[in-house]
């Protein structure tokens, strides 16, 4: 079972299930916890039945998935998830902070895949807010990686205010 | 110079331990080599041939004396004595050894230097012209500009994982020195009728296996505007940029398979979400960059001096350096001087420790302390005063690097080839040297007058053969080195792609065939034509028929 993490690095429960890509409606309704993560075709396509069942459910988008597909309900998702296929596959930190920036999501986004401690501060900075990390990291160091960085030169999601402006302050 | 807030400053000592803790973990075995590459990348550490490779940003090519002798230190300390100046304004240690990497870094910042993203799939080291700041045909200095662009791409969160790497110019002059029409992202600086400041934009430029002029999508983008622009062009490459195939990954393809009018629409669309928010340039943060660029104390001159005059009646190889290395500077009595290090039997662009040492020496002497380095590989000191050439000249002879041959033939732009690039498929340095031997005489050279070659010893084009005017182009056929040549490749404001002139040849035939190539220039020139003029007005085809010509 994967850790899952805060941005402040605080090891938090995980009360989701994460169903894969290929998962049906049935599996949905049968998933045995009240809140499930679905894949963004299963969500579009079954929005009506999923929602009838009275579970709550995030979305978690592929990297080859856009904000804009979830965008029209947004506020029916308390999460969205996305996928690092690899950790070399940077879409979805421009995806985490469209949907802040652009969609004004204020839900939960999680990073869910190839999580590794040495992307986590960028993560974070795109307005990621909890991380399932690999099995293969560590814990403390996932913590420390979180605080690489003291700052960052550009406006960011975590940060709007770049460096610029907040140096002539 | 820029110099380091405490900002700055901290920044970079996290990231240097940052990258301390990942080399020990992939050394300790706990980082797998497979994660641990990026990470390498993007501190400008590669695997070549031999030994790692270490690249170190020289930004937009501003370099100090200070700096260059801590370059000095470092080639003799952590390498063997040398380095090589590349064609982005970088310096490139060939030996370095990896558990010391980290340390590297650290005496790098002692001189306020880094070699962040000078490598990987991220934003890379901003370039521009090489005499910003001191031309005298200047619209507007660019090195404030590239230094805010550089503040904003390093260690940008949203772009550090891009589908390829990806490169940005600035060009402030008339004459564009900066090949910025192939760069991913080219900016112009232009001013209105009003006087404002801003930037015409081009995207999808580059060289590479698939070498593509930029075009533009904005004719005026107002500076304050620079960065949100900036962010909405890179967002929608790194989202929408192929990644599924690594040849078809730069954003030149993604323009060109979308159209550029449809790519210009989304960037649009993107920027009206950032356009005036947080991120738009403010005139004091312009004021604060700008404040590092300053001109030095110049003196009052005129622009004439006794001992330069008779100089140059008295010695005929001062008077051919001064013809080539020595440009016109914005203040009376000032000059330009190029180090063209590109001395037959040399490698271009390299320079020893010892060498590096003396020319720190020469620009705290007669230049300020301000060195620059340029896109074709050589030294400039920007501020040097008429009355020194001679005794400037005098001391760069007794270390051979008075070599008389800027703008010519024998200044020939040449990546390390297979002699030390794992990437590449045949040897370049070899051909740049035979080719330099068969034409090292000056007056043979002047009379050829303004030319480049450039050579690649692979198709990613290190050595932009794409826009010499002769390129040369390193091929394997079946495990033999063969080379290709092109011709017509200029990378100014004219900027063109060289067209292949027919099958490969032998590297033994390399010098010949160039020699064939200027015969035609030299039979066909229309009074002074350089020779991109003459084939531009003649074509390619005169020049297919006397190099291919059977002997009978």
């Amino acid at each position: 079972m994967p850790r899952l993490i805060d941005t402040l690095g605080n090891v938090v429960d995980n009360a989701w299930d994460l169903l894969p890509k290929d998962a049906t409606l049935d599996q949905a309704k049968a998933s045995a916890a009240k809140l499930v993560i679905v894949a963004c075709q299963l969500w579009l396509a079954e929005k009506a039945a999923l929602l009838s069942t009275g579970k709550t459910f995030g979305v978690w988008l592929d990297s080859n998935e856009t904000a804009g597909e979830i965008a029209g309900d947004l506020s029916l998702l308390p999460l969205v998830a996305l996928n690092f296929p690899t950790f070399m596959d940077g879409r979805a930190y421009s995806t985490a902070a469209l949907l802040r920036e652009h969609y004004d999501y204020e839900g939960e986004i999680r990073a869910i895949g190839d999580v590794l401690r040495d992307q986590l501060f960028f993560m974070k900075r795109c307005g990621f807010t909890s991380f399932n990390l690999k099995d293969s990291v560590k814990l403390e160091d996932a913590q420390k990686a979180l605080k690489d960085f003291s700052t960052t030169y550009a406006s960011t999601v975590e940060e709007p205010v770049p460096l610029f402006r907040r140096r002539a302050m | 110079m820029y110099r380091y807030d405490q900002y700055d400053q901290r920044m970079q000592q996290e990231r240097i331990t940052q990258f301390r803790d990942q080399t020990r973990r992939f050394l300790a075995g706990v980082l797998e080599n497979s994660q641990f590459l990026p990470l390498r990348l993007q501190n400008g550490l590669y695997v070549q041939r031999l030994a790692p490779m270490l690249r170190v940003a020289i930004p937009y090519g501003c370099l100090s004396a200070r700096q260059l002798r801590k370059l000095a230190h470092i080639a003799r300390h952590y390498d063997k004595g040398y380095g090589h100046f590349s064609t982005r304004q970088n310096i490139q240690f060939n030996w370095p050894k990896l558990p010391e990497v980290p340390d590297i870094l650290a005496e790098l910042l002692e001189v306020e230097m880094h070699a962040n993203q000078t490598s990987g799939n991220c934003i890379r080291n901003t370039t521009t012209d090489q005499f910003a700041g001191v031309s005298p045909h200047e619209i507007e200095d660019s090195r404030p500009w590239c230094e805010i662009i550089r503040q904003w791409s390093t260690f940008h969160p949203e772009f550090a994982h891009l589908p390829r790497k990806f490169k940005i110019a600035v060009c402030g002059t008339e004459h564009d020195q900066a090949a910025t029409q192939v760069h991913d992202i080219g900016l112009y600086i232009v001013k209105s009728f009003t006087g404002d400041i801003g930037f015409q934009v081009l995207v999808g430029g580059g060289l590479g296996r698939t070498p593509v002029i930029g075009q533009v999508i904005r004719d005026f983008l107002p500076w304050e505007h620079l960065l949100t622009y900036l962010d909405a062009i890179v967002r929608i490459y790194n989202q929408e940029g192929r990644r599924d195939n690594k040849y078809k990954a730069r954003i030149k393809i993604l323009v060109k398979e979308l159209g550029v009018d449809v790519f210009r629409a989304k960037v649009e669309a993107e920027w009206l979400h950032s356009k005036d928010g947080p991120a738009t340039l403010t005139a004091e943060e312009f004021k604060r960059c700008k404040a590092f660029f300053v001109d030095p104390a110049y003196e009052t001159l005129t622009d004439n001096d006794a001992t330069f005059d008779a100089k140059q009646r008295s010695d005929i190889r001062f008077h051919n350096w001064n013809e080539r290395n020595v440009r016109a500077h914005k203040k009376p009595g000032y000059r330009i001087v190029t180090l063209c290090l590109k001395a037959t039997g040399s490698s271009p662009g390299d320079l020893s420790a010892e060498q590096m040492e003396f020319v720190a020496d020469l620009a705290d002497r007669y230049s300020f302390g301000e060195l620059r380095v340029t896109h074709e590989q050589n030294l400039v000191l920007t501020d040097v005063k008429l009355a020194d050439l001679p005794a400037l000249y005098d001391a760069l002879q007794r270390e051979h690097l008075a070599t008389p041959y800027t703008g010519l033939l024998n200044d020939i732009v040449c990546c390390p080839g297979g002699d030390f690039c794992s990437l590449a498929n045949a040897k370049s340095i070899p051909i740049a040297e035979a080719i330099q031997r068969r034409f090292d005489d000056y007056d043979v050279q002047k009379k050829i007058g303004d030319i480049t070659i450039n050579i690649s010893g692979c198709m990613n084009a290190c050595g932009h053969h794409h826009v010499g005017n002769i390129g040369i182009l390193g091929v394997d056929k079946k495990g033999e080195e063969f080379y290709q040549v092109a011709l017509g490749g200029s990378s100014d404001r004219q900027t063109a792609l060289g067209k292949v002139l027919g099958p490969s040849f032998a590297q033994e035939e390399m010098p010949d065939v160039i020699d064939k190539v200027l015969q035609v220039y030299l039979a066909r020139r229309e009074g002074n034509e350089r020779f991109i003029d003459t084939y531009n007005r003649i074509g390619i085809e005169p020049f297919q028929e006397h190099v291919y010509a059977k002997a009978d």
